[in-house]
């Protein structure tokens, strides 16, 4: 199969959908005649031009707000948020009328937007660009939420985002863009990968290791040192979506293997593992052969000093050392 | 009810020969009439039943403020698109919205506009291009500007109307929106109702500013204009000059309406009379009040007689009174309803919104 970077599979996604939907618009600051701070839309406005691919000045909560009211009129707005840690600045937004206006109307108005940007530390950008809020926003019902691992992935849950006529936020990962995957080619038909169906990146069978975005990576990683230096064969199951949510891959899989560790680059309070724990407990834990851990970032505002800040985060080394507890 | 003395302290132009009154026909202006006396029936009414407590949570009242909505809205079209903050009952019964879902949806039942899911503040009807009803101060700005960009985009003739509050203008949001409502050339008008107070502070007290509220437009090369509300015509002419500018050369513009209420923030507000003295409030109802004003001159017109004039008050009463009798007798929204209208995918039942589990509640 052909392989891409995670950065160019979205590309691919977006300049599909462009191509597919008349009322797709790509908005964000440097969007366009930048080619995106990231280059995840490089060349995009070159071929669609000023209606499908609009540059915003540094204004999230009004252009987010613009994107939210357009949609209620039947646009498909895809908005980039540089970091998605600029979340703050536009929460009223994201939350309030993204997430509640179909509520609060009675199901009379729906709000088909994708709001997609990198939602990672790791990159010596310190507390306020290297947040991770997918476990936040996945606490609001209404929106929905996907943290794509590979290039794959991220083509085909971009695709399926555009075309949900709910709010999806699309967490990506600047760590992650320049990586390189296979992704089937679009002369063999539409590649699209359902929010709410996690996949399995590797079976297993000794121990359950779950985790989403960046944190698979690590979870692959650590899951080949646990067979090759400890004789542990762990599975790891990648969420993808966090909300709507595969429970039925996850307590397949501890049931399987009777042993949970979560990799998590949230806060450990009330992070996407909090509630994957949660769900464990509750409809697995006969099967459990020992206590759930997690492997999540350390608790504390994200430090800058690349010295140690990989040390914050989830890795592999973390990852076998939690296994090597319960296993 | 005596009638004010024939002076009128803030108008001094005349509108009624304006382009887009003088076409309007006798039955055009008993209409508004008939539209803001039924907002203020409405609203009387469901302040009596609040007191009976038989609603919950805010009820902001618009009574003072009606000839902003009916005048604003009796000039849009097909293409045209309303939105607003949370005093929103006048905008949703001026758009057409019924008594019975409004009073309904105070009541929290079934029946109401949102299913008894909104309340209040948070009335809605797509199909009339009405789309709330919105609890944050100056949150739907930005959504006001995406209803005119999305009118744009797909090149449809219309504007969109966003009100919002005197105290909405010093919210971030707002100015996000009026930035980018110029930067873009979006046909949007946004409508400052100044009633002098954000909730308990009032304007001088609240608002930086040199001579008016709307003059903030200068700032992002925005047209702005003051309009003086209680003068149904002036609202009306100087509003479709705005909106023309947005249809035909999508230009937004800023319009500071100087209008009163005569309740509180919301009936919760305690202190509605410790702001601003009664003898305030009782200047506004007798020179200002725009329901009294318009009827003078009705009559002066010879349009309308004070004897119609009752039958409208009496008939807003009459519909009011029923449309509280169907409140009372609507069911409940059901537990299970809580759950419904979350995402649209589930509610469709179609395939991404039964793949994965969307809600987590045991």
């Amino acid at each position: 199969m052909r392989e891409l970077l995670y950065r160019h599979a979205l590309c691919e996604a977006l300049d599909e959908e462009l191509a597919r939907d008349e009322n797709v618009v790509i908005m964000g600051e440097e969007v366009a005649q930048y080619n995106g701070a990231y280059k995840v839309t490089e060349g995009l406005w070159d071929k669609w031009g000023n209606k499908r691919v609009v540059d915003t000045p540094i204004s999230e909560a009004g252009f987010i707000g613009m994107g939210v009211g357009a949609s209620m009129l039947g646009i498909r707005p895809v908005m980039e948020l540089m970091f998605w840690s600029f979340h703050s600045v536009a929460f009223d937004q994201l939350v309030n009328n993204a997430g509640c206006i179909r509520y609060m109307a009675g199901g009379l108005i729906n709000v088909p937007i994708v709001v997609r940007g990198p939602a990672n530390g790791g990159t010596s950008v310190g507390a306020t660009h290297s947040h991770c809020p997918e476990g936040l926003f996945a606490a609001f019902p209404g929106l929905k939420v996907c943290a794509p691992a590979t290039p794959a992935d991220a083509k085909g849950l971009m695709k399926a985002a555009i075309r949900d006529n709910d709010p999806v936020f699309v967490m990506e990962n600047t760590k992650l863009y320049g990586t390189r995957g296979p992704v089937p080619d679009p002369a063999e038909g539409e590649h699209l990968v359902p929010l709410g169906r996690a996949d399995i990146k590797r079976e297993g069978s000794d121990i359950t290791l779950i985790a989403h975005g960046r944190s698979v990576l690590h979870a692959l990683e650590a899951a080949g040192t646990l067979a090759s230096d400890h004789s542990i064969s762990a599975e790891v199951v990648d969420l993808r979506s966090i909300r709507p949510l595969d429970q039925e891959a996850i307590i397949n899989s501890v049931i399987k293997t009777s042993r949970a560790v979560l990799v998590d680059e949230s806060k450990p309070f009330n992070g996407v593992s909090s509630q994957i724990a949660a769900l464990i407990q509750e409809h697995a834990f006969d099967h459990l052969d020992a206590p759930v851990k997690r492997v999540c970032s350390i608790d504390a505002p994200s430090i800058y000093s690349p010295h140690i800040e990989d040390e914050q985060l989830p890795n592999a080394r973390r990852v076998v050392e939690q296994v090597l507890t319960i296993a | 009810m005596q009638e004010p003395p024939a002076e009128r302290p803030f108008a001094v132009m005349d509108f009624s020969s304006s382009p887009v009154n003088r076409s309007l026909t006798a039955q055009d202006k008993i209409e508004f009439y008939r539209s803001m006396v039924r907002i203020r029936r409405f609203e009387h009414l469901a302040l009596g039943q609040y007191q009976k407590n038989r609603m919950g949570g805010f009820l902001h009242l618009y009574i003072g403020q009606e000839s902003v909505a009916v005048g604003a809205v009796s000039l849009t079209g097909d293409h045209d698109h309303i939105i607003t903050a949370y005093r929103d009952h006048g905008h949703a019964l001026a758009v057409g919205m019924s008594m019975e879902e409004c009073m309904a949806e105070l009541f929290g039942k079934a029946t109401g506009c949102s299913k008894g899911k909104g309340g209040s503040m948070h009335f809605f009807a797509p199909d009339k291009n009405f789309w709330g009803g919105h609890g944050i101060v100056a949150g739907q700005t930005p959504l006001g500007l995406g209803l005119g960009y999305g009118l744009k985009y797909k090149g449809l003739p219309g504007c969109a109307l966003c009100f919002l509050g005197d105290g909405a203008i010093n919210q971030g949001a707002f100015h996000e929106a009026l930035n980018l409502a110029s930067l873009f050339e979006i046909p949007v008008v946004y409508i400052i109702e100044n009633n002098g107070y954000s909730m308990g502070t009032s304007q001088m007290r609240s608002s930086a500013y040199r001579d008016c509220l709307a003059q903030r437009g200068e700032a992002y090369n925005m047209a702005w204009d003051l309009i003086n509300g209680e003068d149904l015509y002036e609202v009306r002419a100087k509003t479709h000059i705005a909106m023309e500018r947005a249809r035909k050369e999508h230009q937004p513009s800023l319009l500071e309406i100087q209008t009163y209420r005569y309740y509180g923030h919301s009936v919760a507000d305690a202190n509605t009379d410790k702001y601003r003295t009664p003898e305030e409030i009782e200047r506004y109802k007798t020179y200002h009040d725009p329901i009294r004003l318009w009827k003078r001159r009705l009559i002066e017109e010879g349009v309308m007689t004070a004897e119609d004039a009752k039958a409208h008050e009496k008939e807003a009463t009459r519909e009011t009174a029923a449309a509280i009798k169907f409140a009372e007798n609507s069911p409940a929204p059901t537990v299970e309803a809580i759950l419904q209208d979350v995402y649209c995918e589930v509610d469709e039942n179609s395939e991404a919104g039964n793949t994965g589990r969307h809600f987590f509640n045991d």
